[in-house]
């Protein structure tokens, strides 16, 4: 699937709930559920700290396709990072770089991603794009 | 005391967030401020507005004269007995660092050649020879803190010993969040020059002992530092009674406006510490060789001062004590109680900070719920309580945990508004879980 099929099928998904609890208890749900990165990365060297939450992630290139794997110590902020895995995890590292992210707006999260929010989320992001930018680096 | 009457004199109260009420919690971080606040603010930019001290003309007065009876209201509020020992400064933060810099300079930077001699040296001969002249020596510094000071009580006098080479002593607590008083004056033996405590916890609601503290400062020579942040709003201060050397506070956190704090200081000390702040107002003569600094508490307000906002300040005053201040704690006091009550009710809650005496503000954590998640989901609820490690991380580092979800109280919240804490704090368990 591409990045904006995922995209889509996460927009309907979150679709379904009107009520905000109950997309906040998927998020939960999706936290729960997240790639756990492997206990040989969860250390200072992978660790974006927040204030208020801390977040570990770490990428791989397989195939010319990045996986992530992540975690944190606060469940809707695992769930928020699972989403951005679910969204990039499997893509090449040039899809990653040109991916529209206007979908967390539509599934009203956007709020998590703003930088007064001090709960690493938007840090991580940036690290992702990181990753994704050094591997197509060295793979050019 | 009719709350409703006294919410109507706080508008930000009455709105809606994500489509529920608002229930303002965060009071310890900030208190909202009242129409009287606001407009005697407001009314100062429309009618008085004006540089202050230097105009001959008019305005100029009337301003100097205004900022200066807010001065007076602030020493009579705390019982200061000179008007001249109150100095503005932006708040708690800037007071501190005043403190930490200028007695830095006082004591360990040769400025000591200025001190006017017969003064009690004040623990100043407590170096290890015993000889006045070794003070500025680096292994004589210590400073004493206590183990739940805010970031604001604890870095600017960190710094300080950095600098200056020493070292900070810090006053262990137990698991309630109650300061080891025998350890404490275990450590005053050591012969720290300065001792600051915060007068009530902003992370753990602890009221510390702070009139047997300074005594016992005192005793073994030391000065004594208390901050008031989290106290000036929710108890009466007497600064006379209590005998500390030094009290600082924020505005901002007792209905007045944000940027305007005070530093409260004794005459004795005041004159001999330097000033830190260079510039203009702060000076009495200046030539291109040599400045000589104006009287107190001039010496320490460099540039212009926030007037408006110390006339808020003053009127802030003037509403707290138009209710009977004992009522006012009083159902402060109940608040925090029925708080604690319904909240203890939550399955794998624990509270942190469990002193017999507290203030102002309840601190907890749920068994597998990070903070940050619990803040976000009552958040929603329209409940606005402040998550994290509150600017006192060593204080999280002392009981294991990532931060805590705190709520705090002031005069204007409702039994209604606790109800709807426990309930929103209840339901976001649940779904957290």
């Amino acid at each position: 699937m591409t990045i904006k099929e995922i995209q889509q099928g996460i927009i309907d998904d979150f679709s379904m709930f009107d009520d905000w609890m109950d997309r906040y208890a998927m998020l939960i749900e999706m936290g729960k559920e997240c790639p756990i990165i492997d206990e040989q990365y969860r250390n200072d060297q992978y660790l974006i700290n927040g204030c208020q939450s801390r977040v570990w992630l770490h990428a791989e290139l397989k195939d010319g396709k990045v996986y992530y794997t992540a975690d944190s110590d606060a469940v809707i902020t695992k769930g928020i990072i699972n989403l951005l895995i679910k969204v990039f995890s499997g893509q090449t590292p040039e899809d990653i770089l040109s991916a529209d992210l206007s979908f967390l707006d539509e599934i009203g999260l956007k709020e998590h991603l703003s930088p007064t929010r001090s709960n690493g989320l938007l840090s991580m992001l940036k690290q992702m794009l990181l990753y994704a930018e050094a591997f197509a680096a060295s793979t050019k | 005391m009719d709350i409703n009457e006294i919410r109507k004199q706080f508008p930000v109260l009455d709105q809606q967030v994500y489509g529920k009420p608002l229930v303002y919690l965060d009071n310890a971080a900030t208190t909202q401020k009242p129409l009287c606040v606001i407009e005697r603010e407001r009314d100062y930019y429309l009618h008085e507005n004006c540089n202050i001290h230097r105009g001959v003309h008019y305005l100029s007065q009337m301003a100097t004269e205004a900022y200066e009876n807010a001065r007076k209201t602030v020493a009579r509020f705390i019982n200061a007995p000179e008007s001249h020992e109150i100095v503005f400064t932006r708040g708690t933060t800037e007071s501190l660092n005043l403190l930490a810099t200028s007695l830095g300079m006082l004591f360990f930077d040769g400025y000591r050649a200025s001190i006017p001699s017969g003064c009690d040296d004040h623990g100043l001969s407590a170096s290890p020879s015993g000889d006045a002249s070794s003070v500025g020596r680096n292994d004589s510094i210590k400073i004493l803190i206590t183990a739940m000071e805010h970031h604001s009580n604890l870095v600017p006098w960190q710094q300080m010993v950095q600098r200056h080479g020493g070292e900070l002593l810090v006053v262990p607590m137990d698991d309630n969040g109650v300061l080891d008083i025998q350890a404490y004056e275990e450590l005053l033996k050591q012969r720290p020059q300065i001792v600051t405590m915060a007068h009530v916890s902003n992370t753990l609601a602890t009221v510390n002992p702070i009139k047997e503290m300074i005594r016992l400062a005192h005793q073994y020579g030391a000065l004594a530092v208390v901050d008031g942040a989290q106290s000036m709003a929710h108890l009466p201060i007497d600064v006379q009674d209590l005998d500390c050397d030094f009290f600082v506070f924020s505005g901002h956190k007792m209905y007045a406006p944000m940027g305007i704090g005070g530093l409260y200081g004794k005459t004795e000390w005041l004159e001999k510490m330097p000033p830190y702040q260079f510039g203009g107002e702060m000076v009495d003569t200046v030539s291109f060789e040599k400045t000589t600094f104006n009287k107190l508490p001039f010496k320490f307000e460099a540039g212009t001062p926030n007037v408006g906002a110390a006339l808020g300040l003053e009127t802030a005053i003037n509403f707290i004590e138009s209710f009977d201040r004992q009522e006012v704690a009083k159902h402060e006091d109940a608040l925090l109680a029925a708080a604690i009550e319904g909240l203890s009710k939550i399955d794998g809650i624990r509270f942190i900070g469990q002193a017999p005496e507290r203030s102002g503000l309840v601190s907890f954590i749920i068994d597998g719920i990070h903070p940050y998640d619990l803040g976000t989901i009552i958040d929603k609820m329209g409940v606005a309580v402040r998550t994290g490690h509150h600017c006192a991380e060593p204080v999280m580092t002392r009981f294991g945990i990532p931060g805590t979800v705190r709520a705090s109280f002031a005069m204007y919240n409702t039994m209604e508004e606790v109800e709807v804490l426990v309930k929103a704090v209840t339901r976001a368990s649940n779904m957290l879980r």
